[in-house]
């Protein structure tokens, strides 16, 4: 155990630091998805994302033949700590970054690797997911989207759900059913569609925080090359999961959970309340730290796993527990933040008198959509039980 | 950046369970617990020569110098074993107050027949009001040419009834608190074996009238320090024990059938142990941690010492509480072996200071 830096390390940090602190967008990119379907916004969002991949701070440790420079996990650790340090708006093509450009790496062909990789990392074309369906939630594998071959080309027809960003992608990476006979699990195709292909119609979907953050795509006789086919043909169960087991560590990120903590401890040293601030309310008190407590063990846990991956450990059941974790704890965070604010907590976001600037009522709703997307807690219980403790499996 | 074991920590740790399963197994476990003293003795000489007793003692006194994370991977398996009788109380407390403020006599007198393994030493903090606040010790000690008399009644002492020596915490003319040594056999010490629920521990009253004592150095600082190595010790034993009742917990559900099919496909069981995982995982990391900033001697050790104390502590009840349940009627006998861990939960949950009274130094250190 040593949790020193390296000098070359520390330099790196510093040199991150204050390139953020030059360069950080001051309007115009708010952290939620506030404006998000304004063509102004994804413009800018995606100039930024360039200018980030330019200095290079985007996907650090990807191979340099498909843009990446190959560094390891710390540094692009060290990155990561400091965009959550910066307060960085959300990154346009985190999905592309995130999800698919991990699972291209392991699972893609030479060619895909080449077309697609070096325009994820510079924002040029932005990904979504297309995996739900109205009749495949937790049930991902039931999905009925059918992609038949007619030549060189699948012709897709069917309906995703719950597709965030859809309005303003240029690509899906998509789960289709190209054998309807076999097994569920065994008729599942992956493919790349075009968003821009004819036949595809993107309807966007309200949440409940009141943004159009997510949508339901439709696709009435898409066609798409063979060529845009990942893996084998029904084989595409497998590379699925490759991308939820990304999806869903980026989604359980520890990163941005001590933020919110310290935000939420700053919160409730601002209030008074019978005389006193609510940090000095002997209940509240033990409920903070509590949650601080949650927060540093996750921050551990990260480093752990950080560790892990640089000694070219497999991850085993403790990477399982990261999505149901850290995105419960980033909801009882803000759950606690509203419960502080007393009647405030009562104001929607853009009233005068809300407080913090209307940060939680919107992180609040967001955290727990988040508790759902990706895999509800429920199933990621499952996951836990069956694969990581081998349980026997229900159905 | 390395945050993870050594190879010879994560060795220590296989030796040490596979050691335990060995020689501590349920049923040794058991008959420990049927006997008066609590104390193994054939088991305690072994695991002094497996070098367990010495393992924090500095080398000059026959140790091995190692440190707390060493010692955690040790604490570990004996939590996941039950092991029963003074190890954690003797080998890291006793030993550990001594090695920061023992002199040089008391050491080779003490340290060194602890390490040997023919000495077994013990910390009496606690009195009537079952709180290890400073506010609530009242035993005095009072100068006695170039030694120290104590009076004052100590209570829930583990293993005085075995031990050779108590480490105690008193305060002087000024109501500064300072940890004395003080011969078990001396004149003036009574001690009365109490009745434990958990019986893989016992703890003691300790009455003393007048006792002769010596004072350790490292001034008031040092009762704070022993304070934070309990903490540190007792969550590694909790962490050790939740993985264990999980263990049973999983085992059972794979063949105990109701309603045609083992009960570990029922989804209300999976999502109890997947939360008992959920819970463990990341406080493992925090353990780790916790027992490296006491080996460096990080600013934020005691912060997260009282943070691991804490949440292993919590883990460990509500792990226990949900194992026992996944058995069903079966994990409510005195025949099955579930009710070790759930009763040791308890005694770790209020051994050296309860979950809320470290969250409030948490707050307090973290000025809340």
């Amino acid at each position: 155990m040593d949790l020193q830096f390296t000098s070359e390390e520390e330099a790196f940090r510093l040199k991150v630091r204050s390139w953020f602190a030059e360069n950080m967008p001051t309007s115009g990119l708010s952290a939620d998805s506030e404006g998000r379907d304004d063509k102004t916004w994804i413009a800018k969002a995606k100039v930024w994302q360039r200018r980030l991949y330019e200095a290079g701070y985007v996907a650090l440790a990807w191979p340099k033949e498909y843009g990446g420079q190959a560094l390891d996990p710390v540094r692009q650790s060290i990155v990561n700590d400091e965009m959550v340090r910066a307060k960085m708006p959300y990154l346009v093509g985190a999905l592309g970054l995130m999800m698919l450009g991990p699972t291209l790496i392991s699972w893609g062909s030479e060619e895909q690797k080449q077309r697609y990789l070096p325009k994820i990392l510079t924002g040029e074309e932005i990904w979504c997911q297309g995996y739900s369906e109205p009749g495949a939630g937790s049930d991902l594998a039931a999905l009925k989207t059918r992609a038949e071959i007619v030549g060189d080309e699948f012709v897709v027809n069917g309906q995703k759900v719950w597709t965030s960003g859809a309005q303003y992608a240029d690509m899906m990476f998509c789960l289709v059913r190209t054998d309807p006979e076999a097994p569920k699990h065994r008729g599942i195709s992956y493919m790349l569609i075009d968003m821009h292909t004819p036949g595809i119609t993107v309807r966007p979907l309200v949440q409940m925080t009141g943004d159009r953050g997510f949508n339901e795509v439709f696709f009435d006789n898409v066609r798409v090359p063979r060529k845009n086919l990942v893996a084998k043909l029904n084989e595409g169960w497998i590379v699925a999961n490759a991308t939820l087991f990304h999806e869903r560590n980026m989604l359980g990120s520890a990163s941005g959970s001590e933020q919110r903590f310290n935000r939420l401890l700053a919160l409730a040293k601002s209030i008074k309340r019978g005389g006193r601030p609510l940090t000095g309310d002997p209940v509240f008190r033990q409920r903070l730290v509590e949650l601080e407590i949650r927060v540093e063990a996750m921050r551990f846990h990260a480093l752990r796993q950080l560790t892990d991956q640089i000694r070219g450990k497999n991850p085993g059941v403790e990477a399982m527990i990261n999505k149901l974790v850290g995105t419960e704890l980033n909801h009882d965070l803000a759950t606690a933040a509203m419960e502080a604010m007393g009647d405030y907590s009562m104001l929607a976001r853009d009233d005068e008198a809300v407080l913090d600037h209307g940060y939680w009522p919107y992180e609040w709703m967001f955290s727990l959509g988040l508790v759902i997307g990706g895999g509800t807690s429920h199933i990621q219980k499952n996951i836990i039980a069956e694969r990581g403790l081998k349980m026997p499996k229900s159905r | 950046m390395d945050f993870g074991l050594s190879e010879e920590q994560q060795q220590l740790k296989e030796s040490a369970r596979a050691f335990l399963s060995h020689e501590c197994p349920a049923a040794f476990v058991r008959k420990t617990m049927a006997a008066d003293d609590g104390y193994p003795g054939e088991l305690y000489t072994r695991i002094a020569k497996l070098g367990w007793s010495g393992l924090v003692v500095p080398e000059k006194f026959g140790g091995a110098g190692l440190g707390m994370l060493d010692m955690a991977m040790i604490l570990e398996e004996g939590g996941y074993a039950a092991m029963p009788g003074p190890f954690l109380f003797s080998s890291v407390l006793a030993a550990g107050a001594l090695k920061l403020g023992g002199s040089e006599e008391i050491n080779s007198k003490w340290l060194t027949a602890l390490a040997e393994g023919n000495a077994i030493g013990t910390v009496a903090v606690v009195e009537r009001a079952a709180s290890i606040d400073p506010v609530d010790i009242a035993a005095v000690a009072t100068k006695d040419g170039a030694g120290w008399r104590l009076n004052g009644a100590k209570m829930f002492v583990p293993y005085a009834n075995v031990a050779d020596f108590i480490v105690v915490a008193a305060k002087n003319d000024s109501g500064e608190i300072f940890l004395f040594v003080v011969d078990s056999k001396a004149p003036g010490v009574t001690t009365r074996l109490l009745k434990n629920l958990d019986l893989t521990r016992r703890v003691s009253s300790v009455e003393l009238k007048g006792a002769p004592a010596e004072r350790l150095g490292g001034g008031t600082d040092l009762f704070s320090k022993l304070i934070d190595v309990a903490a540190v010790a007792v969550a590694a034993d909790s962490l050790g024990g939740t993985e264990r009742a999980l263990e049973m917990a999983v085992e059972y559900s794979k063949v105990r059938e109701q309603f045609g099919k083992p009960i570990g496909s029922f989804q209300a069981l999976k999502h109890a142990a997947a939360e008992i995982v959920a819970d463990l995982e990341p406080a493992r990391a925090m353990l780790w941690y916790a027992a490296y900033a006491q080996d460096i001697g990080a600013a934020d050790a005691s912060r997260t010492a009282a943070m691991a104390k804490a949440r292993l502590c919590d883990i460990y009840s509500r792990g226990t509480d949900r194992a026992v349940l996944m058995h069903g009627g079966i994990g409510f006998t005195w025949e099955h072996d579930m009710h070790l861990w759930f009763k040791r939960a308890r005694f770790n949950e209020s051994c050296f200071g309860s979950p809320a009274y470290h969250r409030e130094r948490v707050a307090t250190l973290g000025a809340y």
